[in-house]
């Protein structure tokens, strides 16, 4: 199973949970099982244009912008990490 | 007319009041101001709380020869600390989140300070935190002057900011609005403010959501609520979306050729907001916000 990083102004939504763990096999897809056991995450990730300017999603190392963006695929020994794009106040 | 001044520290604060009647164009009967902070010599409002911390620092005592000074930070108070401590010959290392952008941490290295990377999963109060167990393990190392607990973070913004502000505008103001971080601008100026005249009313800007991209604010029912802020200090808080934030940001940039940061697009959408509802109910006003940093601080 691939493990999602979840950062602190989210852990409202998980329970205080910083890492959760998914089965699904692309970004999308585990955004949309995030979404299913902790509501409202999706909405915090993702507006109608895709992944939100100040939000950047990273499987492994890299970027998913500079990979197929959502769509990209995600293996089970995947570690898959949302950063804020900004270190807040 | 060029004038001379005995040094850097002089050069910050008596930042000019500069009326964007293009933007509030849809309110006629509101003024609004923007305090051009970002023309301080570390290019934001940073500057004037560094310099006051480290001066009373000094004079205090409180800061020792051969101490290095430390403390968190998510950019602007990083740059003042660098720049003020290449200016005072103090060593300064800066303990910021790594996703802080390549362009802010070669400004910062510029000045010789060393940066140390806290968790970028953990924001700022993940800074905070990694700062608090480095003074732990090495407590005559260090000296920390806690921006987010230190009272002469709102006493500059006492001396300084609130009373230029009253300088210039006497009795005409009726609403000041700044966003918070530390809340260190917002608390020392309304302090000033509402002493020369209680009615001001003051309206502090913070991020709606606790993931948010509005840098240099917090969302404070999320995150360690530094010890400066008072929130009875405040007449009112304004939430603001990253969205609307950046879009103002544009919109200033645009219409009255100001490039400001996010967190300043945030303060003068608060402020048309305002604008709007004094001028729906036939009230005049007099709004100054501040124009905390420049707007190419935040290109990739």
């Amino acid at each position: 199973m691939a493990i999602v990083r979840i950062p602190t102004p989210l852990r409202s939504l998980t329970a205080g949970a910083d890492e959760l763990t998914s089965t699904a096999s692309t970004v999308r897809a585990i955004i949309d099982d995030l979404e299913a056991k902790h509501p409202g995450i999706k909405d915090r990730l993702l507006d109608e244009k895709g992944v939100r300017k100040f939000v950047n999603i990273y499987v492994g190392e890299d970027d998913i912008r500079f990979l197929q963006g959502l769509d990209t695929t995600v293996q089970t020994s995947d570690q898959v990490s949302i950063v804020p794009a900004i270190a807040g106040g | 007319m060029g004038f001379l001044l005995p040094s850097l520290v002089e050069t910050i604060g008596h930042t000019p009041l500069l009326k964007l009647p293009r933007f509030g164009r849809a309110t006629p009967s509101i003024a609004l101001y923007a305090k051009l902070e970002f023309l301080n010599p570390g290019g934001s409002v940073k500057d004037r709380a560094v310099r006051q911390i480290l001066l009373d620092s000094l004079s205090d005592g409180l800061l020792q020869p051969g101490q290095t000074l430390i403390d968190s930070t998510s950019g602007n108070t990083g740059i003042a600390y660098a720049m003020l401590g290449a200016y005072f010959g103090i060593p300064v290392q800066m303990v910021m989140p790594s996703n802080v952008s390549k362009f802010r941490r070669k400004i910062i290295r510029s000045y010789g300070t060393e940066i140390i990377d806290s968790d970028p999963m953990e924001g700022s109060d993940g800074a905070i935190h990694l700062v608090r167990r480095l003074i732990e393990a090495h407590p005559d190392t260090y000296f920390y002057p806690d921006q987010y607990s230190n009272p002469s973070n709102p006493k500059a913004h006492y001396f300084g900011t609130g009373q230029e502000i009253l300088d210039v505008l006497g009795d005409r103001i009726t609403h000041f609005i700044a966003g918070v971080g530390t809340s260190g601008t917002m608390m020392g100026t309304a302090r000033r403010l509402k002493e020369a005249r209680p009615s001001i009313q003051c309206v502090a800007v913070e991020p709606d959501e606790a993931l948010h991209g509005l840098e240099g604010l917090k969302h404070m029912p999320s995150s360690l609520v530094p010890s400066i802020h008072d929130s009875s200090r405040l007449d009112r808080t304004f939430r603001v979306s990253t969205e609307q934030g950046w879009d103002t940001a544009e919109r200033i940039c645009r219409e009255e050729g100001l490039l400001v940061g996010h967190s300043s697009g945030a303060n003068f959408f608060a402020a048309l907001q305002i604008a709007e509802e004094l001028e729906r109910t036939g009230t005049s006003g007099c709004i100054v916000a501040i124009a905390c940093d420049r707007g190419e601080r935040y290109f990739e």
